[in-house]
């Protein structure tokens, strides 16, 4: 004898498909909303930029005439930003996530930074930017310069890099750890031999998409005082620069039409670097899991 | 202490925390026998293994009392330098560890680290022969040791082992995640490096401690005392002619 009643069950049952089929719909449209808001930017910014971007626009220097404005300077001011951040906080992260995983243990000192590096990763960017302008402009005397700016990006992606390290480094398995320490290899040995080795695609991957965050960052580049209006290509880490982002930003300010697609053109081209490391970030790490 | 005893513990307890894993066992190895060491699992024989290459250090809430002797020296003395023992006396572990790197640089980690200046490739030859390897893999030393079956890759961790010519192998279950044909080739091979080495199983096997092993000894828990030493002597007596009915109960199979 069955606890609920046929007829019941039947009328439930019709309910909870329909209910499941609602449910369905719900999701399909909000996954449809998410890339569908992402493809009417893309058309927009493409249908609007597309004829602008050529080499022309690449290898030319900004200008007050929008034909002739290009991003030269932004573009390889962006492209040093990112190599500095990423080299700085790469050996910086690198060495914090291995303190955390391999030498700090579950002492107290450990567990504060651990939740402080968390936090951290949550701080506004434009939080680094008023420290980077105390810090490095000021303090450290760097002036406006691409060296203050690629470290404060550095400090900014800094968390990030941290923590998918430390994920990459818990990833190796402690039967490695055992093996190496089995065999007289000391601590520092087996990091080194072992541990990094088999870490080091997860660590790379992290590096590389924390940089394309670096990339799009402008608040803390305004903040610690990027030129707008660069026409020379930077000559050392102590130039002045300008950015990607903040070229963008300038030229959706102006009134004329000609900047308005300069800035759509310009839009393109950061998309494209971004998605070019990004696709990167991805190939490094099968390659490289192929062959460990 | 006998001439030819290599390991002693006396009085060795184990604690992790407040939890104690092995109680006061007194026990002695001797230099180029098997010494297996048997009993149900959760009763401490792969923590008193780990004692002998202060393996237990990576753990932080473990300590001990009583003493681990080698060669008569305390092995837990605040002078000596755990990765020195750990170069005198090697371990196998219960899954083989190769690391993900080729068949020839696995060998050749432990003496590279060490700082060996001789031939290196004389040595992983040696090494990877008298693990009974050689034939198997001479043609891909370049290949990623991952490639290998389990067998083979417990064969190497032996190899890689034996290439830092320690005194003694502690073999912490070596064949428990091999099947039986692998299982045999491992067995066969701790009887020929018996002649030059002493080795120390740990196994949850009886057939195969009561096959390849010299001494046996076994552990068991009681009611609030876990890893107590029930017996321990010849293997042919332990499996043959047991003196405790604990002993007799356990390899007759009537529990564990």
């Amino acid at each position: 004898m069955a606890v609920i009643a046929p007829t019941d069950f039947k009328k439930r049952l019709d309910r909870r498909k329909w209910e499941g089929r609602a449910f369905y719909v719900l999701c399909l449209l909000a996954i449809i909303v998410a890339l569908g808001m992402l493809a009417v930017l893309l058309i927009y910014i493409g249908m609007k930029g597309w004829s602008h971007v050529n080499w022309g626009f690449i290898s030319s220097f900004p200008s007050r005439h929008p034909d002739e404005a290009g991003i030269k300077s932004a573009l390889l001011g962006s492209v040093y930003l990112v190599i500095i951040a990423g080299l700085v906080s790469f050996v910086l992260g690198v060495g914090a996530a291995v303190y955390l995983e391999e030498y700090a243990g579950r002492n107290r000192f450990a567990r504060i930074a651990q939740i402080n590096i968390a936090n951290l990763a949550g701080v506004p960017s434009i939080v680094y930017g008023i420290l980077g302008l105390e810090i490095f402009v000021r303090s450290m005397h760097l002036g406006k310069s691409l060296l203050a700016g690629g470290f404060t990006l550095a400090l900014l992606i800094l968390p990030i890099i941290i923590i998918a390290s430390q994920e990459a480094i818990r990833a190796v398995p402690p039967s490695i750890r055992e093996g190496g320490y089995a065999l007289g290899a000391s601590r520092w040995q087996t990091i080194w031999h072992l541990v990094l080795p088999q870490a080091f695609s997860g660590i790379l991957t992290g590096v590389i998409l924390s940089m394309s965050r670096a990339i799009g960052e402008t608040a803390p580049l305004i903040v610690i005082g990027a030129l707008t209006f660069v026409p020379f290509t930077p000559d050392g880490p102590l130039s002045r620069f300008s950015a990607l982002p903040i070229q963008i930003f300038n030229w959706t300010s102006r009134p004329q039409a000609g900047f308005q697609e300069a800035a759509a053109a310009g839009i393109i081209v950061l998309l494209i670097l971004l998605l070019s490391m990004n696709a990167l970030a991805v190939l490094l790490r099968s390659k490289l899991e192929i062959r460990s | 202490m006998q001439a030819d005893t290599i390991l002693q513990t006396k009085n060795l307890s184990v604690y992790y925390g407040t939890n104690r894993v092995v109680t006061e066992v007194t026990l002695d190895v001797l230099r180029n026998r098997i010494t297996a060491i048997i009993g149900p699992s959760g009763t401490g024989k792969s923590t008193l293994l780990r004692c002998f290459n202060r393996m237990n250090d990576l753990i932080p809430t473990f300590h001990l009392s009583g003493e681990v002797l080698f060669e008569g020296r305390d092995l837990y003395a605040p002078h000596v330098d755990p990765t020195e023992i750990r170069y005198q006396i090697g371990m196998v572990f219960q899954r083989p560890n190769p690391f993900p790197k080729s068949i020839f640089d696995n060998v050749a980690f432990g003496p590279r680290i060490n700082g060996y200046n001789g031939n290196l490739a004389d040595l992983v030859e040696k090494s990877l022969q008298r693990a009974a390897l050689w034939d198997e893999v001479k043609d891909r030393l370049k290949g990623s040791a991952l490639a290998l079956s389990g067998g083979q890759q417990q064969r190497l961790c032996i190899a890689r082992t034996l290439a830092i010519e320690p005194t003694v192998i502690l073999m912490d279950e070596p064949c428990s995640s091999l099947d039986p044909i692998a299982t045999l080739a491992i067995e066969e091979l701790m009887r020929e490096l018996s002649e030059d080495y002493s080795i120390v199983i740990v196994t949850h096997n009886m057939q195969q401690a009561a096959r390849v092993s010299n001494y046996t000894a076994f552990l068991m828990a009681e009611a609030d005392r876990v890893g107590v030493l029930v017996e321990f002597g010849e293997s042919r007596q332990i499996f043959t002619n047991p003196q405790d009915e604990r002993t007799e109960a356990y390899i007759t199979g009537r529990f564990g």
